[in-house]
């Protein structure tokens, strides 16, 4: 139950946002569409933390604006690939350990690593991620293990 | 609200010169795998950018939230689409170049 409500309110929360509409009707069109898919996704099952991000963890901003910095940093290094293709391409595809014992913990660090440029997830096996990894800088970035670190310490506040 | 408009044509003009060196380097790079790369600036910092400088010139407003949303869901499916291109390229039998190197 603490899950359909928290889903209706997200969804009231963007449907507010999106409309800006303030008059009875609309409103009242809206309340009821909420109603609605709130009542087909509790059909569907797809209720609960993996299909709410608002409910995930307060640590999600934290590790975004984490993200952000480093999708920059990533850019500003394949910027200097496409100034010079030769001397920096390095192409690698490495195998790097996915230590979060959630499925969508680990979906979470493959995609970031895909959000980052340079790097882009090939295939997510069990506990493996492998990885195609443009230049010297980006492999050695997904090796050194930090991006993993954090979502672990993403998933820590979430059980 | 000069600093404002400072910034967000700052980040505007950065945002679509990021945009063109993503291109550039589509052009460049040697194979499909190194393209996929190229395609992810564009995809990340290019966007990034473009869309908080045009939050910038909207304001607070609920204009800011959509072009927010339009940046969030963008962040979500991008890689998706990027993960989805290598996957089936993978799956087709085009090897990436380079070395193939196991653990570490």
């Amino acid at each position: 139950m603490r899950y359909v409500i928290s889903l209706a309110l997200v969804m009231a929360a963007l449907w507010l946002g999106l409309s800006g509409l303030f008059k009875p009707v609309i409103l009242a069109l809206g309340v009821a569409s909420v109603a609605l898919a709130a009542w087909l996704s509790w059909r569907m099952d797809v209720i609960g933390v993996e299909h709410n991000p608002g409910l995930f963890s307060w640590r999600l901003p934290v590790y975004w604006a984490w993200l952000v910095w480093q999708i920059v940093v990533a850019n500003l290094d394949v910027a200097r690939a496409v100034f010079n293709p030769r001397g920096h391409i390095h192409q690698r595809v490495l195998r790097v350990p996915a230590k979060q014992s959630r499925e969508l913990t680990r979906v979470t660090y493959a995609n970031s690593i895909t959000l980052t440029p340079g790097t882009v997830s090939l295939r997510l096996e069990g506990n493996e991620i492998v990885v195609h990894a443009l230049t010297r800088a980006g492999a050695e970035g997904v090796l050194s293990g930090e991006m993993g670190d954090r979502v672990c310490w993403l998933e820590d506040q979430s059980k | 609200m000069i600093v404002v408009d400072v910034l967000s044509w700052f980040l505007l003009l950065g945002g679509g010169l990021v945009g063109i060196l993503g291109g550039v380097g589509l052009l460049r790079f040697p194979d499909f795998y190194s393209r996929l790369h190229a395609a992810g600036m564009t995809d990340t910092l290019c966007a990034l950018m473009i869309i908080a400088g045009l939050i910038l010139q909207a304001g607070l407003s609920l204009l800011s939230i959509k072009l927010a949303l339009i940046l969030l869901f963008l962040l979500f499916t991008s890689p998706t689409a990027s993960h989805a291109l290598a996957r089936a390229a993978l799956t087709d039998g085009l090897k990436p170049e380079g070395e193939q190197s196991s653990n570490n």
